[in-house]
């Protein structure tokens, strides 16, 4: 069997008395897309910080295409590939939207110990961002600035900025937040394009969205994954529903 | 997209200007006073323009800045002390001096954030202050009296007013050509970056504190630049320029001229130290009118001058 791009093994992280992530393992296999589900509370966004570095976990492993990187710093993991987006939106408010996708492209294009030079004129970056823009559908407001983006503009943002980084691995917290009916459906039409071109991991809330994009889910309760399968399979699982799905007719409605 | 000039710009130009103009103004009028002050306040510019590039750009609170003043002063006097006169020397030292300070201080300190590290930049620079007067052997409390000014081997008289004003007007120019360059370039977006959102600017793949402390330590040797000057300047240097409320002054002028404006920490050190000078002859209280003004602009007019300037071309 190959290496999985991401192998995560027995990660544990406390808060005080509060297991947060429990024993976490999890493998997530090239080209794939990998949804982590889970009710409220149950350690999403605390497993996704300490995969990308922001939260250190207190045992257990993290490997990225076989390389251990749970002790790298966020920047360092970036550099190996790995980009994340925001839950709650994380930019850069007093740049335009340009200047925080071109600056994810610099990041990734040598050390930045460039001092006389104009960085906005650089084309090359310029280009990325460009692209990356177009890639969300955001070309047309690339000179505005971030505060004054609307917040479904910001998601769409979010994600630019991951891309533009080139990432072997997305990881996605949420890229739904907040989005009313007609930008969530870009967004998934958006990530379906996406999954063939990069490795995903997707933690969401929007049942109908998971069900519709991912190859396998894992289904995260109380730090602990309670099942990892193909969507059929979680639909099926009987602990799945009583842990998590609850009321069935959420299941049977999007089954 | 050229913009047409705003009310911001076209006071810079005419700031400029006038600085520029100002000896001959002095040489008209043969008020050589004004010149002799104007020249102190160049300095004191520098000083505030290096520190808006940490403080300003970089979003970091040093309240520590004037420690490089001494420093400078110092490396220029304790070399003219021990019969070292030519400024080619003295110059070099007084910037490595305050690069090697900042290196240190930075390394250390950049480890905080917010309150702490205005505390801890406090901290080292009053601890610079006490070990300057305790150099029993260069004036300990008292100073260091300056006896010949850096000698530049003919190229630039020092002891010629005029050369030397200008010799200071060329250092400031030439420091905010450095940080208008610094903060457009690849260097200067990850740390204005920096202010903006760490966390962000981490996950897409900058090393934060690298590129902080690296910034810390521009700022502060140009900042070592302005003490040298000013030592020549004051022909004297003691602990008293390295004292908190000198760190205060300059963390003024950066605020009254506007935070992160290429031209606002001049603007602000000449306004502040024009007022001084102004409100000093007409009283002795004249921090009481003085403490109120700028009570008014931090409140009313966040950005400063410039910012008010900017708001009120658009509106």
């Amino acid at each position: 069997m190959t290496e999985p791009l991401l192998r995560v093994e027995k990660l544990v992280r406390r808060f005080g008395g509060i297991l947060a992530t429990d024993n976490v393992s999890l493998a997530v296999l090239r080209g794939e897309l990998h949804a982590i589900i889970g009710p409220n509370g149950a350690g999403k966004t605390t497993l996704i910080s300490q995969l990308t570095g922001h939260l250190a976990p207190h045992s257990g492993s993290i490997f990225l295409a076989g390389r251990d990187i749970s002790r790298f710093p966020a920047w360092r993991r970036s550099a190996l590939g790995l980009a994340r987006s925001f839950q709650i939106t994380s930019l850069l408010p007093d740049f335009t939207a340009a200047d925080n996708v071109a600056l994810a492209a610099q990041a990734h294009d040598g050390h930045s110990f460039r001092f006389f030079a104009d960085a906005r004129k650089e084309r090359g970056l310029r280009e990325v961002a460009e692209a990356a823009l177009d890639r969300v559908g955001l070309s047309d407001r690339a000179q505005v600035p971030v505060s004054r983006l609307s917040h479904g503009e910001q998601r769409e943002l979010e994600l630019a900025v991951a891309l533009a980084s080139r990432p072997q691995l997305l990881l996605l917290d949420e890229p739904m937040a907040g989005l009313g009916a007609t930008e969530s459906a870009r967004m998934v039409k958006l990530l379906s394009e996406l999954r063939r071109e990069v490795t995903i991991v997707l933690v969401e809330h929007d049942m109908e969205a998971v069900f519709a994009l991912a190859d396998r889910i894992s289904v995260l309760v109380y730090g602990r994954v309670i099942a990892s399968g193909a969507p059929a399979e979680i639909r099926g699982n009987e602990e799945v529903r009583r842990a998590y799905l609850g009321d069935q007719h959420v299941v049977t409605r999007h089954g | 997209m050229k913009k047409p000039l705003g009310a911001s710009q076209l006071v810079a130009v005419l700031l400029v200007a006038g600085l520029v103009l100002l000896p001959l103004y002095s040489q008209l009028t043969g008020n050589v006073f004004v010149l002799t002050m104007f020249t102190r306040i160049v300095i004191l510019a520098l000083a505030a323009a290096s520190l808006n590039l940490i403080m300003g750009y970089g979003g970091m609170m040093s309240f520590g800045h004037a420690a490089y003043l001494g420093i400078g002063g110092y490396a220029v006097g304790m070399l003219a002390q021990e019969g070292i006169g030519s400024g080619f020397i003295q110059f070099p030292v007084a910037l490595a001096a305050s690069a090697i300070y900042a290196l240190v201080i930075g390394s250390l300190s950049l480890r905080t954030r917010g309150v702490y590290f205005i505390m801890i930049t406090l901290a080292f620079a009053q601890m610079a202050y006490y070990i300057a007067s305790g150099l029993a052997r260069y004036g300990g409390d008292d100073g260091l009296t300056i006896y010949k000014r850096s000698d530049f081997a003919g190229l630039i008289n020092l002891s010629n007013r005029v050369q030397f004003y200008y010799l200071c007007l060329a250092c400031l120019l030439g420091v905010v050509f450095l940080i208008w360059r610094i903060v457009n370039s690849r260097f200067g977006l990850v740390v204005q970056g920096l202010r903006s959102n760490e966390q962000r600017m981490q996950a897409i793949g900058f090393p934060a504190r690298r590129y902080r402390l690296v910034c810390f330590v521009i700022s502060g040797t140009m900042c070592g630049l302005a003490g040298a000057l000013l030592a020549d300047n004051t022909d004297f240097v003691s602990p008293a320029v390295m004292y908190w409320t000198r760190s205060g002054d300059l963390m003024v002028m950066v605020i009254l001229g506007g935070m992160g404006t290429l031209f606002g920490p001049v603007l602000g050190a000449v306004v502040y130290l024009l007022l001084e000078e102004l409100l000093s002859e007409v009283t002795e209280y004249w921090a009481l009118i003085m403490g109120p003004l700028l009570l008014l602009i931090v409140l009313f007019g966040r950005g400063g001058i410039m910012g008010l300037l900017g708001r009120s071309w658009r509106d």
